[in-house]
């Protein structure tokens, strides 16, 4: 490691858990953030910021007004612009020494595995049901790990699927019917809810790595803000899983009809 | 009867009603917005209406949250 890099994370390096070995892992590792918004603005300003060495975002979307208010990535400046295009400019000014591969695509069943096979760690920052289960199908068919996150009004959720473990279909076979749960933009968030949620989704990409502590694998972290609780729920690897399960039934990706985005 | 839900302990008036009776009182109003842990086990959606649930059962609603941007 070179000087500037020394002090740059010396912070972390001091931590018995990191050290110089965990971050030279950090600086040899990759991680792919599939969504530059509310999970995604956090988890990738502290991946940067930790040293990641390489760091993909998708997004194909572009910078809103509405978004503002937790998209913390975003300024008011970057009105219009496509938010991979946005994250990457905030990524490289916080850290030159990194790698910031863009993604402008929506992810889809034909380009996910294409992506993410080449990344050490994968964290679902999308918006939508359909493309929270492409994740998890797609990291359980390459045996990739994923830290899953799901942010609504005051609360949120995450957890992380390690190889082997239960995945997020353990947990939620299927998508809900379509319109049965609202989205964020029909039903609101409060912004910090997603940098609390953004936040452990970068921690558990950081510990992954770095092979420190417990993972949130078989448990699922919820928060809810307006009583300022956090629970922990042991999730078991179901048996019946549709896709890691004894007889899975899911053995191809497929795409789902994405709901209209009404911004 | 006694039921810990969602790491609580509550008092239900009823001593005997089935899961989906308490997604019912709980204002869950469809079955698919939830996935439920019964001791510790998923249940399937089409048992809910059968599982009877017992003094001290361990119930979790674990709701889907699909936001993220
Ligand atoms: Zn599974």
């Amino acid at each position: 490691m070179r000087n500037d890099e020394l002090l740059r994370y010396s912070r972390q390096i001091i931590l018995e858990q990191i050290g110089g070995t965990g971050q030279e892992k950090l600086l040899a590792s990759s991680v792919f953030v599939a969504g530059a918004g509310g999970l995604g603005a956090p988890a990738l300003y502290y991946l940067a910021a930790a040293g990641v060495g390489r760091i993909g975002v998708a997004d194909w979307d572009a910078v809103d007004i509405s978004n503002l208010q937790r998209q913390i990535i975003h300024f008011t400046d970057d009105i219009g612009k496509l938010k991979s295009d946005s994250a990457f400019e905030k990524l490289h000014r916080l850290n030159p020494d990194i790698k910031i591969e863009r993604f402008n695509l929506q992810i889809d069943a034909e380009n996910i595995s294409d992506i993410i096979k080449d990344y050490d760690f994968i964290i679902d920052g999308v918006d939508n049901f359909p493309t929270k289960f492409l994740i998890n199908d797609a990291a359980v068919f390459l045996n990739k790990p994923f830290s899953h996150a799901g942010i609504l009004r005051f609360s949120g959720q995450t957890f992380t699927h390690i190889p082997g473990g239960a995945c997020y279909r353990c947990m939620f076979p299927a998508p809900p019917p379509a319109g049965l749960v609202p989205t964020c933009s029909e039903a609101g968030i409060i912004g910090p809810v997603a940098g609390v949620i953004g936040s452990v989704q970068a921690l558990e990409a950081i510990k992954y790595i770095t092979e420190t502590g417990q993972l949130l694998s078989d448990r699922l972290l919820t928060f809810d803000a307006l009583t300022s609780e956090f629970r922990t729920i042991k999730i078991k690897h179901a048996n019946n899983c549709p896709i890691c399960g004894d007889n899975p039934t899911i053995t191809e990706l497929q795409n789902t009809e994405l709901p209209t985005c009404d911004i | 009867m006694k039921l810990i839900i969602n790491g609580k302990e509550e008092n239900i008036a009823e001593n005997e009603l089935s899961l989906s009776k308490l997604l019912t009182l709980k204002d869950v109003k469809f079955p698919q917005m939830v996935s439920v842990q019964l001791n510790g086990e998923f249940v399937k959606t089409d048992l809910y209406e059968s599982k009877i649930l017992k003094e001290n059962d361990n119930v979790e609603f674990l709701y889907f949250m699909g936001g993220g941007r």
